[in-house]
C-alpha cells in the first residue's frame, strides 16, 4: 500500500481522494482543518448539553433533575470538553485551514504529523467520555482537578482521565510544533515576519505557549498518577508533599492555557475589523508587541487563581501586580481595534457583528478579570459565580464568538458560496441576547455570594439563576441556526468571488473560492 | 531560505494507525493500573502489549518510509529545516516536562517541608505534625507510618559521579562521531558512535544497580516520602529518556553502517545527537540538585 | 441590553440592603476588613465602568458615524506613536492608583497577631469542626436542612442550606484567630460578612482572623469543591456579647462533663435505636443513603452488608477509626460515646439487618479513652 503512495508525484495537482479514506489518511491541511472544525463543533454540542444540564438543575433551588454526584461530573466534563475539545481544536482547525494560505505555503510543514495530531483527539475524547460508563462514574473533581480530591478521593476512572490528558497533550504539542515550523519555515519569498497577518502572529505565539505548558500539564497528571497508584506523596503532607503544589503546577499550565484560548481570537478579530472598516489595522507592530507581552506575562501570574490558598504576603502582592499589568497590553489591543474602526467606512456583515460583539463583551470579561486580580477583593469573589461570569465572558462571547466570526469570514473562501446573510444575522442576535442573558446575571449572584460548583443554592439567588438558565437555553438552541447556516453554505448558495469581501488584505483572497485542494505549489511573490 | 517545490506527502495510513495504537496503549495502561488495586483486568496487560507492539511496528514502518523518501532525495533543504524546527521544539517541550518535576522538587524543598517542620510563614502547620523536624534530604517524614522515610540517601560521590563522567564523555564522543561524519571518516564514526552507545548502556546499567541498592539497602523507594518521590520521578524519567536516546543511537548507528548519511545530509544523525545532549544537560541538573545539594 | 443591566447594577449598589432576595452587589459586611474590601470593590468597579464608557463610547460613536451606509469614506491612517504611548501609560497609571489601596488592605488582612482567642477550624467531608484552643471545647457543625426540603417534598425554610446544628460561637469585639485546616480534601471557610475566606488544606494550617463588632448570626458556605456534598456544607457563626459568650463557654464545658457521665449509663434498645437513627441521618446518610443501600461502586451499602451484620468489633473499629484512603472518616472524635453506640446499634438493626446486637455506650467510651492514651 505504501508503494502506490510514494509513487504519486506531488507537484502535479490532484484533488482529494474519494470515500472515507480521504479523511482518515489525509495529509492535506484543508482536510485536516475541516476535520478539526467538525470535531470541535461536535464537542461544543456535547459540552453544551452538559452546560444545559447544569443550568436546568440550577433553574430552581432544590434538587430536581440530577443528583449532586452527577452534577459534579457534569461541571467537570463540561469544563474539560469545552476547553480541550471545543475551543482549542477550533482554533487549531482555523490555523490548519488558513495559516499555510496566509503565509503562501503549499501545506503545513509536517503534513503527516498533522494528521496524527488530529486523529489522536477523537480517541482521547472517546476515552474521556467512556468514563461516564465506568464504576464510580466520570471525573467529578472540577476541570482544575485539585488534589487530593482528584487523587486519594477520586473515582477509579481518574486513571483513564489522566491518560486522556496525556493523549491530548501529545496532540497539542505536535500540532503546535507543526504550526511554528510552518510559520518560521514555509513563508513565501518576501513574506517577512513583520508582514505576517496578525492571525499568523498570534498563532505563532500561541503555539509557543502550547509547547511550553502542555508538558507541564503532562507532568502534573503524571504526579497524580504516581500518587494514586505508586505510593508517591507529591500532594500529601504526610510524606512531606503539599496539595497546594498541585495547584502551582496546574496553574503554571492553566493560566497560559487561558491565553491559548484567547490569543488566536485576537488574531481573528484583527483580521476581520480592518476588512469591514475598509482600513488598515491600526498599530500593527504594537499589536505584535502587545501579544508577545501578554504571552510573557502569562508565565508569571498563575497564583492569581490561588489567592485564598494561604500564601505568603509577598507572593500575593507580586502576583497581584503582575496580573494587573496584563491589562496594559490587552488595553493596547482593544484601543487599536477601536482606532481601526475610527474613521473607517464600516459595514456590518455577520463576521463584523461577531467581531464587534467580541470587542465589547471580551472587554467586559477582561475588566471583571481585572477586578479578580485585586487580591483582597478576590477573597470575596473567589470561587463564586462572579468568577464563572468572568471566564464565560472571555470564553463564550470571547473565544467562541471569535471562532464563529472566523468561520463566517472564511466560509465563502472554503466553500465557494456566500452564507445566507439574514440567517447569519439572526444567529448573531439570538446568540448575543442569549449569551448576555446567561452570563450577565452571574455577576450578581456571584457578588451576592453564591459559590460555584454547587448543585443547589440558597433562596436569595433564585431569580437570577432562573434568568441565566433561560438565557442558556436560548443561546444553546441558537447554535442550531449556526449549524443550518454552515450546512446550507456547503451545499450551495450564491457563488463567492475570489476576493469575497470588499478589497480585503491577505493572500487568502488572491486564490479562487472555493480554495483549490492544493494552493501555492509554487510560492507566490509577496511585495 | 530557498523555495524548491516543497514535498507534500500523499495520503498516509501511518498516523491513524498510530492513533489507534496510542489509544490501545493508553486504555490498556488505565485498565492495567486500575487492576493493580482491584485485582481485575488482565485485559489491560493484553491491550498494553498489543498497543506497544503495534506502535513499535508503526514507528518502524513510518520511519522506514521517511528514510526511503529521504534517500530518494524528496526532501529539499527547506524540508530539512522543517525537521530541524520540529526536533528543536520537541526538545524544548521535553525540557518543560522536566521543569515541572524540578519545580516540584524546589517547591517542597524550600517551602512545603520547612512549613511542615514549623519554619516560615506557614510554620503553624507543625501543630499537626508534632515532633516533625524539617531536613533535606527528608529521611524522617511527617507520618512515618504512612510514608516510612529512607535510612540513607545515595552518596553522590560514587555511582552518580561516575555516571556524570560517563554521560558527559558520551556527549563528547557523539560530537566526535559527528565531526567524523562530516569529514567522511567512516571507521571513526562507527567507533565513536559505538562508544557513545556503550557509554549509554553503561550509564543505564549503573542506574539499575543504584536503584537496586536504593530499594534493597537504603529503603529509599517511591513510597519513602517526597524525597523518594522526587528522586525517582526525576531520575526515572531521565533514565527513560536515556533509554530512548540509546535506542535512537543504535538505530542511527545501524543506518551509519548501511551508509545512509552523507556529510551534508544527515539530519537523522543530528537529531539524535541533539537529543543526546539534552539528556546530558538534564543529568547535570539532576546531579547537582537531586544528588549533591 | 448591556447598558440596562449596568444601570441595574449601579442602582442596586446604592441600596445594598434593600431586598435580601434581590441582592445584586457584594455584601458590605460587618468588619473593618470587609468594609475596606467593599470600598475597594466599588472603587475598581467604578474605574472599570468609566473605562468601559470611554472605550465603548468612542467605538459606538464611530460605528454610528463612520458607517458606509452614511457615506463615510475610509481614512488612511494606521499608526501614531504618540497616541500609542499615551494609551499604554494611562492604563498603567490607573493600575498604580488601584494597586495602592489594594496593597494597604491586603497588608491589614495578613496580620493575625495579638489574637484574643484561637480557634482551629477543620474541614471534614462535609462538616466543620471547631476546636477552641486551650478551652477544651470542641464540636462539629453539621448542616440541618432536611432532605425533604432539598428534594422539594417540603417547603424550603428561610435559611435553606445555610443552617447548622452547632454554630461557631464567638465573642463580639474580640480578635479571633482562625487556624484553618482539613482532614480529607481541600475545603474553604468563607463568611462573606467577615470577608474571611481561607482554604482548608489537609496537612497544613492557614491562618486568618476577624474582629466582629456587632453580635448577630452570620452565614457562609464552603467554597472549594470538596466532593458530593460540597453544596451542603454551610457555616453559621453566632457572634455574642463577651458576657453571653462566657456563659455559653461554661455551658459547653458542662455539657462535656454530662456526656462523660451519661456514657456510663446503660440505655434501652429503643432509646439507642431512636438516637441512632438521628445520628445516622446527620452523619452517615449522605454517603450510605437513608435506606442503607449506599451508591453502587462509590459508597458501600450497609443494608445486608458484612460490615453491619458480621463481626461487631470490626464494625465498631471501622466507625471509630475510619478507613484511610476512602471517604470513610474516623468518627471517634466526631461523635459522643452515646451517639456512637446508638448509631452502630442502629446500623446493625435497621432495614433488614436484624442482628439484635446492642452496643453499650460504656464499651465505646472505654475504646475512646484507650485511644487517647
Ligand atoms: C480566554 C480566557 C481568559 C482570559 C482572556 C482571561 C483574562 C484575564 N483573567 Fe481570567 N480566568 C479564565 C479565563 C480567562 N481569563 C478562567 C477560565 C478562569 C477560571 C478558572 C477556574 O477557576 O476554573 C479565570 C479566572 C481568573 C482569576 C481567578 C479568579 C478566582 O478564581 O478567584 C483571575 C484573578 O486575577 C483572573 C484574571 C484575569 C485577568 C486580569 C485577565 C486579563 O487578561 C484581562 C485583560 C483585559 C482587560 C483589562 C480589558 C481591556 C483593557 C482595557 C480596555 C484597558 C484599560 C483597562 C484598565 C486600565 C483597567 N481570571
Ligand atoms: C470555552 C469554554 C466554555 C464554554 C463555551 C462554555 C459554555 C457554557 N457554559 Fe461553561 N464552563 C467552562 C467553560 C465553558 N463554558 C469552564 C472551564 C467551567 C468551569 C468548570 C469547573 O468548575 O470545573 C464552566 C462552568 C460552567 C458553569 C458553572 C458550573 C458550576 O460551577 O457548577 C455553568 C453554569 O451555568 C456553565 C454554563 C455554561 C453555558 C450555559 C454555556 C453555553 O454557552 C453553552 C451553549 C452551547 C450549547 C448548549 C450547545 C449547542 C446547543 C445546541 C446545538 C442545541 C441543542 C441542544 C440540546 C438538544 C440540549 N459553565
Ligand atoms: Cu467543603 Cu466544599
Ligand atoms: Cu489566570
Amino acid at each position: 500500500m505504501m508503494n502506490t503512495m510514494t509513487k504519486v508525484s506531488h507537484t502535479e495537482h490532484h484533488g482529494p481522494a474519494s470515500g472515507l479514506g480521504r479523511w482518515f489518511f489525509t495529509t492535506n491541511h484543508k482536510d485536516i482543518g475541516t476535520l478539526y472544525l467538525w470535531f470541535s463543533f461536535t464537542m461544543f454540542l456535547i459540552g453544551g448539553c452538559m452546560a444545559l444540564m447544569i443550568r436546568a438543575e440550577l433553574f430552581q433551588p432544590g434538587l430536581q433533575l440530577i443528583q449532586p454526584e452527577f452534577f459534579n461530573q457534569m461541571t467537570t466534563m463540561h469544563g474539560l470538553i469545552m476547553v480541550f475539545g471545543a475551543v482549542m481544536p477550533a482554533f487549531v482547525g482555523l490555523a490548519n485551514w488558513m495559516l499555510p494560505i496566509m503565509v503562501g505555503a503549499p501545506d503545513m510543514a509536517l503534513p503527516r504529523m498533522n494528521n496524527w495530531s488530529f486523529w489522536i483527539l477523537p480517541f482521547a475524547f472517546a476515552m474521556m467520555l467512556s468514563t461516564f460508563f465506568m464504576d464510580g462514574g466520570a471525573p467529578n473533581f472540577g476541570w482544575t482537578f485539585y488534589a487530593p480530591l482528584s487523587t486519594t478521593y477520586a473515582p477509579p476512572s481518574v486513571t483513564y482521565f489522566i491518560f486522556a490528558v496525556h493523549m491530548m497533550g501529545i496532540s497539542s504539542i505536535m500540532g503546535a510544533i507543526n504550526i511554528i515550523a510552518t510559520i518560521l519555515n514555509m513563508r513565501a519569498p518576501g513574506m517577512t515576519m513583520m508582514k505576517l497577518p496578525l492571525f499568523v502572529w498570534t498563532w505563532l505565539i500561541t503555539a509557543f505557549l502550547l509547547i511550553a505548558v502542555m508538558p507541564v500539564l503532562a507532568g502534573v497528571v503524571t504526579m497524580m498518577l504516581t500518587d494514586i497508584h505508586f505510593g508517591t506523596s507529591f500532594f500529601n503532607a504526610a510524606g512531606g508533599g503539599d496539595p497546594v503544589l498541585f495547584q502551582h503546577v496546574f496553574w503554571f499550565f492553566g493560566h497560559p492555557e487561558v491565553y491559548i484560548m484567547i490569543l488566536p481570537a485576537f488574531g481573528i478579530v484583527s483580521e476581520i475589523i480592518p476588512t469591514f472598516a475598509r482600513k488598515r489595522l491600526f498599530g500593527y507592530s504594537s499589536m505584535v508587541y502587545a501579544t508577545s507581552s501578554i504571552a510573557f506575562l502569562s508565565f508569571i501570574v498563575w497564583v492569581h487563581h490561588m489567592f485564598t490558598v494561604g500564601l505568603p504576603l509577598m507572593g500575593e502582592l507580586f502576583f497581584m501586580y503582575a496580573t494587573m499589568l496584563i491589562a496594559v497590553p490587552t488595553g493596547v489591543k482593544v484601543f487599536n481595534w477601536v482606532a481601526t474602526m475610527f474613521r473607517g467606512s464600516m459595514t456590518f456583515e455577520t463576521p463584523m457583528l461577531f467581531a464587534i460583539a467580541f470587542v465589547v463583551l471580551f472587554t467586559i470579561g477582561g475588566l471583571s478579570g481585572l477586578m479578580l486580580a485585586i487580591a483582597p477583593a478576590d477573597f470575596q469573589y473567589h470561587d463564586t459565580y462572579f468568577v464563572v461570569a468572568h471566564f464565560h465572558y472571555v470564553l463564550v462571547p470571547g473565544a467562541v464568538f471569535a471562532i464563529m466570526a472566523g468561520v463566517y469570514y472564511w466560509l465563502p473562501k472554503w466553500t465557494g458560496h456566500y452564507y445566507p446573510e439574514t440567517l447569519g444575522k439572526v444567529h448573531f442576535w439570538c446568540s448575543f441576547i442569549g449569551v448576555n442573558l446567561t452570563f450577565f446575571p452571574m455577576h450578581f449572584i456571584g457578588l451576592a455570594g453564591m459559590p460555584r460548583r454547587v448543585p443547589d443554592y440558597a433562596l436569595q439567588f433564585a431569580d437570577f439563576n432562573m434568568v441565566a438558565s433561560i438565557g442558556a437555553f436560548i443561546f444553546g438552541f441558537s447554535q442550531l441556526i449556526f449549524l443550518v447556516v454552515v450546512i446550507k453554505t456547503i451545499r450551495g448558495g450564491s457563488p463567492a468571488t475570489a476576493e469575497v469581501w470588499d478589497e480585503p488584505h491577505g493572500l487568502e483572497w488572491t486564490i479562487p473560492s472555493p480554495a483549490p485542494y492544493h494552493t501555492f505549489s509554487t510560492p507566490p511573490e509577496v511585495k | 531560505m530557498s523555495h524548491e517545490t516543497y514535498y507534500v506527502p500523499a495520503q498516509s495510513r501511518w498516523p491513524i494507525l498510530a492513533s489507534i495504537a496510542l489509544f490501545l496503549l493508553a486504555y490498556g495502561a488505565g485498565t492495567l493500573i486500575n487492576g493493580l488495586k482491584t485485582e481485575t483486568g488482565n485485559i489491560g496487560l493484553v491491550l498494553v502489549l498489543s498497543g506497544t507492539l503495534m506502535m513499535a511496528l508503526i514507528l518502524f514502518g513510518w520511519f522506514r518510509h521517511i528514510i526511503n523518501e529521504s534517500m530518494e532525495g524528496k526532501f529539499s533543504p527547506q524540508a530539512d529545516l522543517s525537521f530541524r524546527w520540529g526536533m528543536s521544539w520537541f526538545i524544548f517541550s521535553e525540557i518543560m516536562f522536566f521543569i515541572a518535576f524540578f519545580g516540584a522538587l524546589f517547591y517542597v524543598r524550600t517551602l512545603a517541608v520547612p512549613w511542615l517542620g514549623g519554619e516560615g510563614e506557614k510554620g503553624v502547620s507543625n501543630m499537626l505534625w508534632e515532633g516533625f523536624v524539617a531536613e533535606w534530604p527528608l529521611l524522617t517524614t511527617p507520618d512515618m507510618q504512612q510514608f516510612p522515610g529512607a535510612k540513607a540517601v545515595i552518596d553522590p560521590w560514587h555511582l552518580p559521579l561516575i555516571n556524570t563522567a560517563i554521560l558527559i564523555s558520551s556527549s563528547f564522543t557523539i560530537t566526535l562521531a559527528h565531526h567524523a561524519l562530516k569529514a567522511e571518516r567512516r571507521t571513526a564514526i562507527v567507533l565513536w558512535q559505538g562508544l557513545t552507545i556503550l557509554l549509554g548502556i553503561t550509564f543505564l546499567s549503573l542506574q539499575v544497580i543504584e536503584y537496586a541498592e536504593a530499594y534493597q539497602e537504603l529503603g529509599l523507594t517511591l513510597h519513602s516520602g517526597v524525597y523518594g518521590a522526587t528522586f525517582f520521578m526525576l531520575t526515572g524519567f531521565h533514565g527513560l529518556h536515556v533509554t530512548m536516546g540509546t535506542l535512537m543511537l543504535i538505530i542511527t548507528w545501524l543506518r551509519v553502517l548501511k551508509g545512509h548519511f552523507t556529510p551534508d545530509n544527515h539530519f537523522g544523525f543530528e537529531a539524535v545527537a541533539w537529543y543526546w545532549h539534552f539528556v546530558d544537560v538534564v543529568w547535570v541538573g539532576l546531579f547537582l540538585f537531586v544528588y549533591v545539594f | 441590553m448591556k447598558a440596562a443591566l449596568i444601570l441595574l447594577l449601579v442602582s442596586a449598589s446604592n441600596v445594598p440592603y434593600a431586598r435580601a432576595e434581590w441582592q445584586l452587589n457584594m455584601r458590605r459586611g460587618v468588619t473593618d476588613i470587609s468594609h475596606s474590601i467593599f470600598d475597594l470593590h466599588m472603587l475598581i468597579f467604578w474605574v472599570c465602568v468609566a473605562i468601559a464608557v470611554v472605550v465603548f463610547g468612542v467605538m459606538f460613536w464611530s460605528i454610528f458615524h463612520h458607517r458606509k451606509s452614511r457615506g463615510a469614506k475610509a481614512h488612511n491612517f494606521h499608526e501614531n506613536t504618540l497616541v500609542e504611548i499615551i494609551w499604554t501609560l494611562a492604563p498603567f497609571a490607573i493600575l498604580i492608583a488601584m494597586a495602592i489601596p489594594a496593597t494597604a488592605t491586603l497588608v491589614k488582612m495578613y496580620d493575625p497577631s495579638d489574637a484574643d482567642l484561637d480557634i482551629q477550624v477543620t474541614g471534614y467531608q462535609w462538616k466543620w469542626r471547631y476546636q477552641y484552643l486551650g478551652q477544651e471545647v470542641d464540636f462539629f457543625s453539621n448542616t440541618i436542612t432536611p432532605s425533604e426540603q432539598i428534594n422539594n417534598q417540603a417547603p424550603k425554610s428561610e435559611h435553606y442550606l445555610l443552617e447548622v446544628d452547632n454554630p461557631l460561637v464567638i465573642p463580639a469585639g474580640k480578635k479571633i484567630r482562625f487556624l484553618i485546616t482539613s482532614v480529607d480534601v481541600i475545603h474553604s471557610w468563607w463568611v462573606p460578612d467577615f470577608a474571611v475566606k481561607k482554604d482548608a488544606i489537609p496537612g497544613f494550617i492557614n491562618e486568618s482572623w476577624t474582629n466582629v463588632p456587632e453580635p448577630g448570626i452570620y452565614r457562609g458556605q464552603c467554597t472549594e469543591l470538596c466532593g458530593k456534598n460540597h453544596g451542603f456544607m454551610p457555616i453559621v457563626v453566632d457572634v455574642r456579647t463577651p458576657a453571653d459568650y462566657e456563659l455559653w463557654l461554661a455551658q459547653m464545658k458542662n455539657r462535656k462533663a454530662e456526656e462523660q457521665s451519661s456514657a456510663q449509663q446503660s440505655m434501652s434498645m429503643e432509646a439507642l435505636m431512636e438516637k441512632g437513627e438521628a445520628v445516622y441521618i446527620s452523619s452517615c446518610a449522605a454517603c450510605h443513603q437513608l435506606n442503607g443501600e449506599g451508591i453502587p461502586n462509590v459508597f458501600p451499602a450497609l443494608n445486608g452488608s458484612l460490615i453491619a451484620t458480621g463481626d461487631i468489633s470490626q464494625h465498631i473499629d471501622l466507625v471509630l477509626n475510619g478507613k484511610t484512603g476512602t471517604a470513610m472518616q474516623a468518627f471517634r472524635e466526631q461523635l459522643s460515646a452515646v451517639d456512637l453506640a446508638a448509631v452502630i446499634t442502629y446500623e446493625r438493626n435497621a432495614w433488614n439487618n436484624n442482628t439484635g446486637d446492642k452496643v453499650e455506650p460504656a464499651a465505646i467510651d472505654e475504646l475512646k479513652m484507650a485511644a487517647k492514651q
